[in-house]
This record gives C-alpha cells, sequence and structure tokens, in this order.
C-alpha cells in the first residue's frame, strides 16, 4: 500500500488551522470559538502525528498526549467560564463581554 | 579602677528602666530608682576617688578601656575612661550635687504628670555628662556634649504645651548648634593634626606645635574648641539660650544650668591647657570673653525682675569669671570657683524653686516679700548662698573669687584692665544677689490674699538637700584656702599633676595679695550697702532709678535679642521661606508633580488600545503571528 506522503498531511492539518482561526475571528458566540480551537489544536496534532512517523520516532505522539489533556482541560475550564458568564449576564455573545479594558 | 565603668553605666540603666517601663513602675519605685542610680553612681565615685589618691601624685593618671568602638583604617576609638584629679573633681561634682537635685526633684515634681518622664531625662543627662567628663578621647566627650544639650533641650522644653518653653527649648538648641558646629570641626582639625582623638596622644604630641605654623595650627583648634564651650557655656556672643531655658522646671535649671552642663565649657578648656598654651592669642580671647561676658550678664541681672532670670544672668556671669581665668592660665581657679559655683548656684536655684513652690508658680520678684517668716530653713539657706557668691568672708565663693581675681592681676597673661572689671562685676554681683534677697525675704509680702494664704515651708524632701548644700557652700572654700590667709590651697596641690606643665606665676607679694583682698571686700559689701539702701532703707529711690535711660537699657537686655532678631533670625527665615516656596514647591515638587503628569497624558493614549473585545485581541494575536512568520520565510 502506498503511502500517504507527507505534504499531505501537512496542507490538511494547515486547512484545519485556518479554519479554526478563522473560527475564532469571526465567530461571536463564545461556545463555538471553543469549538474552534480544539480545531486548532487538533491540526497541530496533526502535525505532530504525520512527523512522528515520518521521523520513525514517538516523541511527536507522546506530545499529543499532553495536548489532548491539556485540551481536555482548556474545555472543561472554558465551559464553565462560559456558563457562568451566561448565568449572569444571559447571553454567551463574545462582544457583550467587553468590560476587559483599562 | 574597675568601678569607673559603672559611674556612667548607672544611671543610663535607670534611664532605661524608667524611660522604657515607667508605665508600669509604680510612682514610688521611680521615686526610688531615680535619685537612686545617682546615689550609686556618685559612691562608685567616690571608691574611685580614694582609689586615685591612694596612688602617688605622679602615677594619678589610670585610663581603663571598657571596649573598642569606632575602628575604620587609622581611625581608632575607644569607649575609655579617664580617672584622673580633674574628672574626679567635675564626676564628684556631677554625681554628688546631682543626687541633691534628684532627691530634691521628688518634691518638687511631686503633683507633675510627667513625674516619670522626668527622671528619665534627669537620669539620661547624668549619664552624657559623666560621659562628658570621663571620657579619654575626643569623640566620646563629643557623644556627652551633645547628650546632654539633647536632655537640656528635653528639659526646657519639658512643659511642651506652654509656647514658650517650647520656644526656649528649641533656641537652646539651636544657639548651641551653632556652639557644637566648632567644637566638631574643631575635634576633626584635631585627628587630621594628630592622627588620633586620645586624649594622651594628642596632649603627649602638642609640644610639637610650637613652630610658627603649628602655632596657627594650635590657635585654630583652640579657637573651635572654644566656639563650642561659648556656646554650651553661655557666652558672649551666644549667652541668649541661657536666660531662656528657664522655662524649665526650677531643679532642671540647677542642675543643667547652673551647677554642671554650662560648665563642661570650663571643664574641657582645662583640660585641652596643653593646647590652649601653645596659643596665647585663643588665651588672650578666652580671658577677654570671659571678663566681658562676666560684666554685661552681671550688669543685665542688676534689674530684672524674675527670680530664676537674675540667677541665670548670675550664673552666665559666673561662667565668665571661670573663662577669665582659664584664659589668664589659672586653671586651678577657674576649676575651683566652678565646684564652689555648683554649690552655692545649685543652693540659689533650688531655694529660689522652693520659694516659687510656695507662691504657686510666682515668679516676679515684685510680687515677693517677707517670707522669711513663713520659710526659714529656705530662708537661712539662701542667706548663706547669697553671702557666698557675694563674696564675704569665709564663704566659699570668697576664696575662688579671690583666686581668679588675684590671678587676673598678677598673672602675665591678665593686666588691670581684666582685674578691673572682675572687680566691677564682684560689687555688681553682691548687688543683685542682696536685691533679689531682701525683695524676696524681708519688708512686707506684696503677693495676692489668695497666694499669700497658701504659703508654706517645703517638704523634707526639699529643705534637706538644701541644708546639705548650704553647708557645703560655707565649707567649700576652704579646700582652697589661700596660703596668704594660712591655708594650704587643698585642691591646687590635688590638681598639680593635672597641670604639670603650666609655667610656674610669678609668686606675688603678700602685700599686694592683700591688699586685692581688701579691695574685694570692699567692693562686695559696698554692693550689699547699696542694695540695703534701695531696697530697704528707701524703696523710692529706686523708684526713682526706673526713669533712667540705663534703666531701660538693661531691662531689655541690651536689645541683643532683638539684634539678633533682626541681624539673623529674620533674615535666616525669610531665605528659608524664599527657598521652600520658589526652590521646593516649584522646582523640586514641579519636577515631580510634572513627571507625574506626563506619564499620566502618556497612559490615556495608550489605554485607548485596550477595547476589552477578545476578538480584536485574538486578531492582534494572529496578525503579530503572521508578521512573524513572514520575516521567518521572506527576511
Amino acid at each position: 500500500m502506498a503511502a500517504v506522503p507527507l505534504d499531505w498531511y501537512l496542507i490538511l492539518a494547515g486547512l484545519l488551522f485556518a479554519i479554526g482561526t478563522v473560527g475564532v475571528l469571526v465567530s461571536r458566540n463564545a461556545i463555538v470559538i471553543l469549538m474552534a480551537i480544539e480545531l486548532m489544536l487538533n491540526a497541530v496534532n496533526l502535525t505532530f502525528v504525520a512527523f512522528s512517523h515520518y521521523m520513525g520516532k514517538n516523541d511527536g505522539q507522546v506530545l499529543v498526549f499532553l495536548v489532548m489533556t491539556v485540551a481536555a482541560a482548556e474545555a472543561a475550564v472554558g465551559l464553565a467560564i462560559i456558563l457562568n458568564i451566561f448565568r449572569t449576564r444571559e447571553s454567551v455573545n463574545i462582544d457583550d463581554i467587553n468590560l476587559m479594558k483599562w | 579602677m574597675d568601678l569607673v565603668g559603672l559611674i556612667p553605666l548607672l544611671p543610663i540603666l535607670g534611664f532605661a528602666a524608667i524611660g522604657l517601663g515607667g508605665r508600669w513602675l509604680p510612682k514610688k519605685a521611680v521615686s526610688i530608682l531615680g535619685p537612686g542610680v545617682v546615689g550609686a553612681s556618685f559612691l562608685m565615685t567616690l571608691a574611685v576617688f580614694f582609689q586615685l589618691f591612694s596612688l602617688p601624685p605622679s602615677e594619678r593618671r589610670v585610663v581603663t578601656s571598657l571596649f573598642s568602638w569606632v575602628v575604620a583604617g587609622n581611625f581608632s576609638v575607644d569607649i575609655s575612661f579617664l580617672v584622673d584629679p580633674l574628672s574626679m573633681v567635675m564626676a564628684l561634682v556631677v554625681t554628688g550635687v546631682g543626687f541633691l537635685i534628684h532627691v530634691y526633684s521628688v518634691g518638687y515634681m511631686g503633683e507633675d504628670p510627667g513625674y516619670r518622664r522626668y527622671f528619665a531625662y534627669l537620669n539620661l543627662f547624668t549619664f552624657s555628662m559623666l560621659c562628658l567628663v570621663l571620657s579619654s578621647n575626643f569623640l566620646l566627650m563629643y557623644l556627652g556634649w551633645e547628650g546632654v544639650g539633647l536632655c537640656s533641650y528635653l528639659l526646657i522644653g519639658f512643659w511642651y504645651e506652654k509656647k514658650s518653653a517650647a520656644d526656649a527649648g528649641k533656641k537652646a538648641f539651636i544657639v548651641n548648634r551653632v556652639g557644637d558646629f566648632g567644637f566638631a570641626l574643631g575635634v576633626m582639625l584635631i585627628f587630621t593634626t594628630f592622627g588620633t582623638l586620645d586624649f594622651g596622644g594628642v596632649f603627649s604630641q602638642a609640644p610639637a606645635l610650637s613652630t610658627e605654623g603649628g602655632q596657627r595650627i594650635a590657635t585654630a583648634i583652640t579657637l573651635l574648641l572654644f566656639l563650642g564651650a561659648v556656646g554650651k557655656s553661655a557666652q558672649i556672643p551666644l549667652y541668649t539660650w541661657l536666660p531662656d531655658a528657664m522655662e524649665g522646671p526650677t531643679p532642671v535649671s540647677a542642675l543643667i544650668h547652673a551647677a554642671t552642663m554650662v560648665t563642661a565649657g570650663v571643664y574641657m578648656v582645662a583640660r585641652c591647657h596643653a593646647l590652649y598654651l601653645l596659643a596665647p592669642f585663643s588665651m588672650a580671647v578666652v580671658a577677654v570673653i570671659g571678663a566681658l561676658t562676666a560684666i554685661m550678664a552681671a550688669s543685665i541681672g542688676l534689674v530684672q525682675n524674675d527670680i530664676k532670670r537674675v540667677l541665670a544672668y548670675s550664673t552666665i556671669s559666673q561662667l565668665g569669671y571661670m573663662f577669665l581665668a582659664c584664659g589668664v592660665g589659672a586653671f586651678t581657679a577657674g576649676i575651683f570657683h566652678l565646684v564652689t559655683h555648683a554649690f552655692f548656684k545649685a543652693l540659689l536655684f533650688l531655694g529660689a524653686g522652693s520659694v516659687i513652690h510656695a507662691l504657686s508658680g510666682e515668679q516676679d520678684l515684685r510680687k515677693m516679700g517677707g517670707l522669711r517668716k513663713y520659710m526659714p530653713a529656705t530662708y537661712t539657706t539662701f542667706l548663706i548662698a547669697t553671702l557666698a557668691i557675694s563674696g564675704v568672708p569665709l564663704l566659699s565663693g570668697f576664696f575662688s573669687k579671690d583666686q581668679i581675681l588675684s590671678a587676673a592681676f598678677f598673672s602675665p597673661q591678665g593686666g588691670n584692665f581684666l582685674w578691673l572689671l572682675g572687680i566691677v562685676t564682684a560689687s555688681m554681683t553682691a548687688f543683685y544677689m542682696f536685691r533679689l534677697f531682701f525683695l524676696t525675704f524681708t519688708g512686707g509680702c506684696r503677693a495676692s490674699e489668695e497666694v499669700q494664704h497658701h504659703i508654706h515651708e517645703s517638704p523634707h524632701s526639699m529643705t534637706v538637700p538644701l541644708m546639705i548644700l548650704g553647708f557645703l557652700a560655707v565649707v567649700g572654700g576652704y579646700i582652697g584656702m589661700p596660703h596668704a590667709l594660712g591655708g594650704v590651697n587643698a585642691i591646687a596641690g590635688y590638681l598639680a599633676p593635672v597641670f604639670a606643665d603650666l609655667p610656674h606665676l610669678p609668686e606675688p607679694s603678700l602685700g599686694m595679695e592683700y591688699l586685692l583682698m581688701a579691695t574685694s571686700v570692699v567692693v562686695a559689701f559696698l554692693g550689699i550697702s547699696l542694695a540695703y539702701f534701695f531696697y530697704v532703707r528707701s524703696p523710692q529711690a529706686a523708684e526713682r532709678l526706673r526713669q533712667n535711660f540705663l534703666y531701660t537699657l538693661l531691662l531689655n537686655k541690651y536689645y541683643v535679642d532683638e539684634i539678633y532678631q533682626a541681624l539673623i533670625v529674620s533674615p535666616i527665615v525669610a531665605g528659608s521661606r524664599w527657598v521652600w516656596e520658589r526652590f521646593d514647591l516649584g522646582i523640586i515638587d514641579g519636577a515631580v508633580n510634572g513627571s507625574a503628569r506626563l506619564v499620566e497624558k502618556l497612559a490615556l493614549r495608550g489605554r485607548q488600545l485596550q477595547t476589552g473585545y477578545v476578538r480584536q485581541y485574538a486578531m492582534a494575536v494572529v496578525m503579530g503571528v503572521v508578521i512573524i512568520l513572514a520575516y521567518l520565510v521572506w527576511g
């Protein structure tokens, strides 16, 4: 079976990362932003795995587990914050939450 | 001799105990502890004194070094005490008279709410004064010198809620600062010249300065040191603080401003006589300043109406006598007068305190009178002291004053003029002291009915010290009875090891000496009779004198305070105000406030960047990444 070349993995990961970035920038829904961030993280995971296979080393795969753990923790904390904001402000629109200034 | 360290240690322990723990100590304990530590210190001094006495005269100079205090390069100073006849005389006076005054204070200050604070300060003063007189180097002496100045300030302003007292304290401190500045410069010059501050080292090297250039340095050193003495001992031109210092409690005036601290200058000059002898010009300055101060202060004292102020001017005048003695080379006579003066002047002040106490705080002589029958103990002791200071024969003041006058006359550095100033002062002294005495104790009482009702003799804690001092004021003079009267002049023999390097004065002829003695007795009785005439026989004659121009001039103290105010104080205040308003408020505050305002302006702009919109922040991050990537790829 002919192996999929490394380039393709990288292009796919780049596309996924770009989609995630655009999602973060354009979306106003906090939950969608959170999901977009997950997408970016997974794009990075993909490159890790691809390089790991290409180089024949396991270091990248170990790092992926680390990223997944952190991502899980981040999602939990992020959702908790969003939940609390929704309870107090009745909204998950990120532009309503603009008190983070001077 | 090892006990010498305990002499100053006990009072500082008393200060620590009363000063730190006074709130929790019962008043009774303070009454015992305060005088007790000074009394114990007096016993230590006596013990050391007798140890010293058991040595042969030529070995009576013992330095006890406790520990090394400051070491920096080739500069090193120990905490070390010098025990020699001179320092022992001073220590005995300080602890002995000091102890009596502490005891007196128990009665005098008994009702005062600041009782504990008072004794703490008084013990601290005793410690500083003992450091001053027992030190064996200039630095420790300077410590004591500044310490007594501080305590003087604290005790003059003891009743600080009274504005006049607080002002008087400040005045004393600031005027003394002028003198201390000179003293500090003198000490520094000594160090640069001799490379040490130790008395032994300095005075043994002093003869090396007898070259012409060296003499100039010696003159500079001695004049600077004398400036310190002028401030501390209230001589022209820095005497104005002492009359104002009478705002303090009366025992303080007796201890600090009559018996001990103000004589520190005389002690210092006597201690440094090895340097002064090398500088004839400085000696002349000391003698002339002393004589002029003596006569000027005495003339002011003639007309003052406040009982304590008369005594204050009298103190200045007597200190002038002591400097006159030192200036003509008769250091022994100066120290002798210092001792007798400590006895009778402390007694006069304590007697005045007793009078003020009886009259519910009245200090004006015009509202006193006729106290003889109410206060027999105070009356008798006060009379003794008055006779002693006036120079009536057979009392202490006669012997010491006579030695000074005779030295002023016979010494090569003296002369008829200095003697004349001294003898006129002596007659003025007799006059103003008996004026004070007659106005206070004889005639009818001029106090108001209510005050008269309260007049009472003081408690025993006050009258017993008066009697002891009265005894000393009578017999104190016999330690220095001149050869001409068949005495042995014990104090001169006792102090001889200290002043061994003094050139021998020509032996005056007996006839001349008797003549001088007779003159001073005659002028003393002249002063007394004048006072009797004006204030007992015909008071209306005294009234007529009041119209005189001279009287007004004297009453206003030659307007010296006003002149100082106009020439020195006002310009300095105006200058300081100008600097404050222009420089401090304008430039310093302007620079500080201006830089703060600049940062504020910049920050107002800068904070616009933070909009609070998360997506904008995210956008900024992405843009940053893109730019960095672009730089890495194409840059």
